[in-house]
């Protein structure tokens, strides 16, 4: 049975940390869906990545394992595993068009409260925040209304309430 | 690292990069280096010349400095130092690396890189070091900045030979070991992220020490985790063992950790293990493992492995348990300390013992002993290979000579593993995980430096040794006795037996061809050669070439057509285990994906 894990990990904001990352789930063939890192403490000089995956639950405690056996990684967390957490995700979506779909467009963008970052006479940037879900079924509804380009980032993600992760 | 070091550790800044890298070297305690020079690294070679404390062995090939530093790594408990030049040597470094990696070697690989300014612009000699060796080795540096170097170096050793053991890169731009660095000493602080959990759970060991007293048919399955671990561990792996009264395999990686000659001694498990190791595994209903890492080597086919047994599983990486096999009882830390925990909980708990069953498993034991799996006809003019190893055992015990064993890979490998007994950790380096032809001449020397009186034999093919033959010119450079032995059987036989038994005979570039005389080989390289054509000529040939005071090759012509038994198909279970060569129909059966199997 495969399940979904959203894993944070805290690492040594340092070269080539990205790159050991990576490296190990390429060699060892496990997937990323996604993945997201940027510095979270400036002065202890850590970065936080979050990275979603999918497999056997064997496969995800392997996949910790190894991740925490990385020199550089100070913490890694089952975000899944912990208890309800929120993830989002960040999209940047353009619509090229005129008329009705411009109009329509618009219209679902309130709805989903998507904002207009940039506007021509003929096209929108939205910016949307969300699961990947929401920005997946905005995306669906774009697509016939001229969806011209689509940037999205990985997800990050954070346990809700009191609990927390520290290096 | 003593004090007066600590002490007189005040920053300087005049002193070149190169020096203040050999000074945290002579610091983290490191008497030899095994390396070859180059352009990049010629600031540290300046820097060698004008000390005394580090030594300096000149290998003839990057590969052969990494397995030199292995075979002394393994045969003393100490870090192994490998320093190689930028581009070529580092490349020519990787395939020791990953031997070390697989293996749980601790080493640590100076490389040359160019310099910081010329990074990424194609250099001469340049290559992206950290970046090929990211996945070889355990972690590796770059040093860009000067005042990192001296930290670098101790932060190296550190991880090198904590939790579990592993080779580490230090790339160092050119210009990084001319400018001046400042030194520090090695911190007295803990690690910033790498933490290694040493100490096991006390929960867990109670429950393994309960579920093993349960048992009705125990096995104690230890591998290379309780050599790495010291001297101290194989000791308490010992004790456990006696008073438990349990059988006890070890793998290929764990020969020596427990002692051969003991009656609990089961041999070796795995593809070429023991009737008894193997049928054990398969029978028993506890079964405790100890610094091993259920490898498809010794599992054989993963879903008839053992599904009898709970397991209990120790080990100091977290990512070796439930990594192949779902197990009950997981305990991360060192086995040394682990097995202190156990032998301690063992005589407080009064959980009562299982007498009468266990009673009846070693009944059980005796009978497979009695098929004698390892027994070989040597009979006429032909010497049988394992009739050489077995010699060979047979007469360094009776010379009682301290003894260091390396291999190469292939059958003879495995002849050695079955018929030379181990009684003592760290006499044995094969390259287990890796298979690395080429492997054993180097790590012999290596051996053989850091143990100047000790006998260092390479139990060779013919085809292995040629990976790194060069070695001999080291061997005659530094008067390094080391004796190779050679089972020549003109064949790469490990290749020939697959190819025989899976392929329908089809002998498809197996064959030696074209072998160098070896006698004349060794002359060539000022060292003695000797061969063995007959059966009566073998004890003489052995004894001659102990009793040479110099290196020796001994060309040892053995049967060709000999196979290694007993053998678990790849794809197979314990319980399809092949005995002998009578016996090959049962292979017919091998499935395609048996065949995909390695
Ligand atoms: C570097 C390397 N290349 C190829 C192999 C595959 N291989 C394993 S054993 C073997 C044959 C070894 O022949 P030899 O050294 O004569 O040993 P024998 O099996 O005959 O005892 C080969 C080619 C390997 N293990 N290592
Ligand atoms: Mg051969």
């Amino acid at each position: 049975m495969e399940r979904t894990a959203t894993i944070a990990v805290l690492v040594e904001n340092e070269a080539g940390v990205l790159a050991r990352v990576i490296g190990l789930f390429s060699g060892r063939g496990y997937n990323i869906e996604s993945l997201t890192v940027a510095p979270v403490d400036e002065t202890r000089r850590i970065s936080r990545i979050t990275v979603v995956t999918t497999g056997t639950e064997m496969t995800i405690e392997q996949i910790k394992a190894q991740l925490d056996r990385l020199v550089p990684v100070h913490k890694v967390s089952d975000l899944t595993l912990d208890g309800a957490h929120l993830q989002r995700e960040l999209a940047l979506i353009k619509v090229v068009g005129r008329g009705e779909h411009r109009v329509e467009a618009l219209r679902l963008a309130d709805a989903f409260r998507a904002r207009v970052v940039d506007a021509t006479p003929e096209s929108f940037v939205f910016e949307m925040t969300g699961n990947a879900e929401k920005i997946d079924a905005f995306c669906a509804l774009m697509k016939p209304l001229g969806l011209a380009e689509l940037c999205r980032t990985g997800a990050v993600a954070i346990a809700r309430g009191t609990r927390h992760i520290a290096a | 690292m003593s004090a007066t070091t600590a002490t007189a550790a005040a920053t300087t800044e005049d002193r070149s990069g190169a020096e203040v890298l050999l000074r945290a070297l002579t610091e983290q305690g490191v008497e030899v280096i095994f390396g070859y020079p180059g352009g990049a690294v010629l600031p540290i070679y300046d820097a060698l010349f004008q000390q005394n404390s580090i030594r300096h062995i000149l290998v003839r090939h990057e590969q052969a400095a990494v397995h030199a530093a292995e075979g002394y790594a393994r045969s003393t408990g100490r870090v192994g130092v490998v320093l190689v030049t930028s581009g070529p040597g580092a490349t020519n470094a990787v395939t020791g690396l990953v031997d070390a990696l697989m293996d749980s070697i601790p080493i640590i690989c100076l490389t040359g890189q160019v310099p910081t300014h010329l990074i990424g612009n194609d250099a001469f000699q340049e290559a992206d070091t950290t970046g090929i060796t990211r996945p070889a080795t355990k972690h590796n540096y770059l040093v860009k900045r000067s005042e990192d170097l001296a930290g670098v170096v101790h932060d190296a050793f550190y991880v090198a030979r904590s939790g579990r053991p592993g080779p580490v890169v230090i790339d160092l731009p050119k210009d990084i070991l001319i400018k001046p660095a400042p030194y520090t000493p090695a911190p007295s602080t803990p690690h910033r992220s790498y933490r290694p959990v040493t100490q096991p759970d006390p929960a867990r060991i109670l429950e393994a020490v309960q579920m093993l007293k349960r048992s009705a048919r125990p096995v104690v399955y230890a591998g290379g985790g309780v050599i790495n671990s010291g001297p101290e561990a194989s000791r308490l792996l010992t004790e456990f063992v006696r008073m438990t009264g349990f059988p006890c395999t070890n793998t290929l990686m764990g020969l020596g950790a427990f002692p051969s000659s003991d009656p609990q001694f089961i041999g070796m498990l795995g593809m070429h293990g023991t009737y008894e190791a193997n049928l054990v595994m398969h029978g028993c209903d506890v079964m405790l493992n100890m610094g091993a890492r259920f490898d498809d080597r010794i599992t054989g086919r993963l879903d008839a492995f053992s599904r009898g047994s709970k397991k209990i599983h120790a080990d100091i990486d977290p990512s070796s348990i439930n990594k192949n096999v779902k197990v009950d009882v997981p305990i991360v830390g060192d086995a040394g300390n682990i097995l202190a925990a156990m032998i301690e909980c063992w005589k407080q708990d009064d959980t009562p013992i299982n007498k009468e069953a266990q009673t009846a498993w070693w009944r059980q034991i005796d009978l497979w002993r009695q098929k004698d799996c390892l027994a070989y006809v040597q009979e006429g003019k032909i010497i049988k290979p394992q009739h050489a190893v077995k010699r060979l055992f047979e007469i360094t015990q009776e010379m009682g000579r301290e003894t260091f064993i390396s291999t190469e890979v292939g059958q003879h490998q495995m002849w050695a593993a079955q018929y030379f007994g181990f009684n003592k950790p760290n006499r044995w380096m094969t390259s287990g995980g890796l298979g690395t032809m080429g492997y054993g001449l180097p790590a012999a020397m290596g051996v053989q430096i850091a143990h100047p009186d000790a006998l260092c034999i390479d139990i060779a093919g013919e085809a292995s040794i040629l990976m790194n033959i060069q070695e001999m010119g080291t061997l005659a450079q530094y008067r390094l006795p080391v004796k190779v032995f050679i089972l020549n059987n003109e064949y790469m036989g490990m290749v020939r037996q697959w190819q025989e038994l899976l392929h329908g005979s089809r002998y498809s570039e197996s064959y030696s061809a074209a072998l160098p005389d070896f006698v004349k080989l060794a002359e060539s390289f000022h060292a003695k050669g000797l061969r063995a054509t007959e059966a009566d000529q073998l004890d003489d040939v052995i004894r001659e070439m102990i009793a040479h005071p110099g290196p020796v090759i001994a060309d040892i012509c053995v049967d060709q057509k000999e196979n290694v038994f007993p053998m678990i198909p790849s794809g197979a279970a314990h319980n399809e285990m092949i005995l002998a060569a009578g016996q090959q129909g049962g292979v017919a059966g091998v499935t395609d994906e048996g065949k995909v199997l390695v």
